[in-house]
């Protein structure tokens, strides 16, 4: 039974990375744009590797 | 030349080095969709010099611009994304309540965070005990959820207790009520068993039940931000400097709040008037629709007096100011708008005409269980765990959830089909509604005019037109040009053009003199000019030549007539209320199919028309765009307006479409009916599942295992229930409808 002393804190814990996690994220602004981040991956870099015409 | 309207702003900063000189504007781009559209705009507001960044966000349709005002202005910024097709508009900074909605929105997720981990961990511990943990571990899980549980209670149900506490002291009774009661109730019983030893702890429920209402209030939250980034804070709509010419002729940037009545202002073609005025010098066309309604540009000359909020169009106009601010006639209407608004503020929404008999229920089921356990065992320990228990297992987790989630899955459907839903309000508003008021020009009709006959003209004759037509900044002009265009005209190219504004323009073409413009311009004969048609007409003269004649009407929108019809298939009285001429009014009642309209009406009378047709007991939907419609969006019971229209419109109306289609009105009511219908079902699962535990309860049974699978169990249906709008054709009885309309796939 004494095992329960060692997983309560362990569980209490990692419940609390992920809430700590969730506050950081939403202090951070990651949540003021749904669905933008979605689209992006759309958008091609503009450093991305010149590529000239007709190579592609 | 920008630099005097800056001057406030670069004022302060001018003794910093470069750097720090930089200010940040939020522009409102509603069209923004893709990522194509995303990096259009990023792209061209970075190539912008002075622009250092610039961000769109595409939830709340808005971009982020960090630029240094020496450098460039805002109005450049907007007009590099008008070249690339986006409309933006400045957000008012100075709007508190954008700024407080965005804040109470984060509060409320780091609340529902604190509950979503305090209920994961203590559930942990409950489900120990409940397997049968022996007193001491029973204990000692009790000490620890209560640990957990009491901070994150105190935490997480500030947004409860804070409306509880406002009700209440204000003598009345909302949802808020009976959930603070069982939550704090619960809490303390909790603690004290704990203290005791005893047997029954509900911090589980307790911290279950935030959770599951502040998932409720986030979706709720959700939908009016999404709605209301794309609709307020846009106060563009009243110019905010204007250009004054002083006694030596020279032209000062000033600021709106300093001019006075007196003063001389210079309006350049293209323009929003500032102020009302009287007109000195110059003639041009002035764009009168979002005070009048009137479609067709009028023309205008010394003498002419010019509203705030109409735009000038094709000549400069120096005018005498008459009133400013608070006193033009813009000022008003708004004024006006908002009167009528402070109306609609006493509806009752429909979960909160729930809580006012469910509440004083629930109460009295709980004192009577406290009572008649007393009466019956004595132990008023007993008693109290009863009632408590009674109070937990009937707190409005379902109710809470009921409404919010349907109206979040109502209005996501009806974003998908471009229509803003600005809060659940206005779903449940609509889904009463018993007739429809029609606006005509915008609303009806697209607004922009539309080349509809033409006298017999040879292919010459037009190309010469399109030639002209082509470089005026005239809307009828622009109509006749895209209609000959159309028509595979080409423009022929004209020399020594002049335009005469709010005439016409005057060219040379083979030697002869041609012009194109108002019939009076072009001598058109009185006989003709009198035959009063619906429209405007653009004449082209050549020469000496009698004039020809192109007659251009306000078009209407593709599908109105269908729209209409569908309305009154619903069984919805439909009437048509206008600023514009009577017989074009007319025309338009018969092309859609409206019996009931009227012409030439000012704002206050569409106001006053709704006003004693909601007092007979109608409820009516106002749709419009113009700001002589503000009124009477504020009056209507619910309201709705294109995403054209003038700002203020779109800031009074309940609900604001996007596109061309008018389809989108009887849909849009559809969607309100079948998510009312869902609500109700909600309800009388929630009244159901209280017929079922609250006896489970009074007679003492109500564990905390029992009341957590209730709970959740009935969270669960409701909010399974509201997914089904989701997937359900628009609504089952509009099914002949869809039929007719034959765009539905087979």
């Amino acid at each position: 039974m004494n095992i329960i002393l060692v997983l309560i804190p362990v569980a209490l814990l990692l419940g609390g990375i992920g809430l700590a996690a969730f506050l950081w994220a939403l202090k951070s602004g990651q949540f003021e744009d749904l669905d933008g981040a979605a689209e992006r991956i759309l958008i091609e870099d503009d450093d991305a590797p010149d590529r000239t015409e007709g190579t592609d | 030349m920008n630099s005097p309207a800056h001057a406030p702003h670069t004022g302060d900063v001018a003794a910093d080095p470069a750097p720090a000189s930089v200010e940040t504007a939020v522009l409102v781009i509603p069209s923004v969709h893709c990522a194509g559209c995303i990096s259009r705009i990023e792209r061209s507001l970075l190539q912008l010099t002075g622009v250092e960044t610039a961000r769109v966000n595409l939830s709340a349709r808005q971009a982020t611009v960090r630029w240094d005002p020496a450098v460039t202005t805002i109005d450049r910024l907007i007009a590099a994304l008008e070249a690339e097709g986006f409309d933006a508009r400045p957000l008012a900074e100075a709007d508190p309540s954008v700024k407080l909605e965005a804040d109470h929105g984060r509060q409320l997720l780091k609340a529902l965070a604190v509950a979503g981990f305090a209920a994961g961990n203590v559930m942990l511990l409950s489900v120990s005990v409940w397997s049968g943990a022996e007193a001491a571990t029973r204990d000692l899980l009790h000490w620890i959820s209560a640990l957990i549980a009491l901070p994150a209670v105190v935490y997480a149900g500030r947004p409860f207790f804070g409306s509880a506490w406002h009700a209440l002291t204000h003598r009345r009774l909302n949802m808020d009520v009976p959930i603070s009661l069982a939550v704090i109730l619960a809490a303390a019983m909790s603690l004290f068993e704990t203290v005791t030893g005893g047997q029954h702890a509900y911090f589980d429920a307790s911290v279950m039940l935030l959770f599951f209402l502040l998932s409720g209030r986030c979706l709720d939250h959700m939908m009016r931000r999404r709605a209301r980034s794309a609709v307020t804070g846009l106060i563009g709509l009243k110019a905010t400097s204007a250009i004054v010419v002083d006694d030596a002729g020279g032209h000062i940037t000033t600021p709106i709040s300093k001019i006075s009545a007196g003063m001389q202002v210079l309006v350049p073609a293209g323009d929003r008037v500032a102020t009302d005025g009287v007109i000195v010098e110059g003639h041009s066309d002035l764009d009168r629709s979002l005070i009048t309604g009137e479609a067709v540009p009028e023309h205008v000359g010394p003498g002419s007096s010019i509203e705030a909020g109409t735009i000038n169009i094709s000549g400069p106009l120096t005018i005498e100011v008459t009133a400013n601010g608070d006193d033009t006639v813009l000022a008003e209407i708004v004024s006006l708008m908002n009167a009528a608004e402070q109306g609609r503020a006493r509806y009752v929404r429909l979960a909160d005409r729930a809580a006012r008999i469910y509440a004083p229920l629930v109460h009295i089921a709980a004192l009577v269980t406290f009572l008649g356990w007393l009466w019956w065992s004595g132990d008023w320990h007993v008693s109290l765990l009863t009632a408590i228990a009674v109070l937990i297992i009937t707190c409005p987790c379902a109710l809470g959830l009921a409404v919010p989630a349907v109206h979040v899955v109502a209005s996501g459907r009806l974003f998908g089909q471009g229509v803003l839903v600005k809060d659940g309000s206005a779903l449940e508003r609509l889904a009463e509604v018993d007739m429809v008021v029609f606006d005509k020009t915008g609303t009806l009709t697209t607004g922009k005019p539309n080349l509809v006959a033409m006298d017999p003209m040879s292919s010459d004759d037009l190309a010469i037109a399109a030639g002209l037509a082509r470089l005026s900044s005239h809307p009828l002009a622009h109509a006749v040009d895209d209609a000959l265009t159309a028509r595979g005209i080409e423009p022929v190219k004209m020399e020594d053009v002049v335009e005469h504004p709010g005439y016409g323009m005057a060219a040379m073409h083979n030697g002869q003199t041609v012009r194109l413009g108002s019939p009076e311009w072009c001598r058109v004969s009185e006989d003709d000019a009198a035959q009063e048609t619906p429209g405007s007409q653009l004449c082209l003269q050549l020469g000496s030549r009698p004039a020809r004649k192109f007659t251009l009407e306000d078009a209407l929108r593709e599908d109105a007539a269908q729209a209409v019809a569908q309305l009154r298939r619903r069984g919805l009285r439909t009437v048509l209320l206008s600023g514009d001429l009577a017989p074009a009014v007319k025309q338009v009642a018969r092309q859609v199919g409206i019996d009931e309209f009227h012409g030439r009406w000012k704002p206050q009378d569409k106001a006053a028309f709704i006003r004693s047709h909601q007092n007979t007991g109608r409820n009516i939907l106002m749709v419009g765009d113009g700001l002589n419609d503000a009124p009477a969006l504020g009056t209507a019971h619910v309201s709705m307006a294109p995403s054209n229209a003038c700002d203020i419109t779109g800031t009074a109306a309940g609900l604001v479409f996007l596109g061309s289609r008018l389809q989108v009105v009887p849909d849009a009511i559809a969607t309100a009916a079948a998510a009312r219908r869902l609500v109700r079902q909600n309800f009388a699962f929630a009244a159901a599942y209280n017929l079922v535990a609250v006896p489970i309860a009074v007679v003492g049974l109500a564990s905390p295992l029992v009341a957590a699978i209730a709970m959740s169990a009935s969270s669960l249906v409701v909010t399974a229930n509201a997914l089904r709008l989701q997937w359900r054709p628009i609504a089952a009885t509009t099914n002949q409808m869809r039929n007719v309309n034959g765009r539905s796939k087979p």
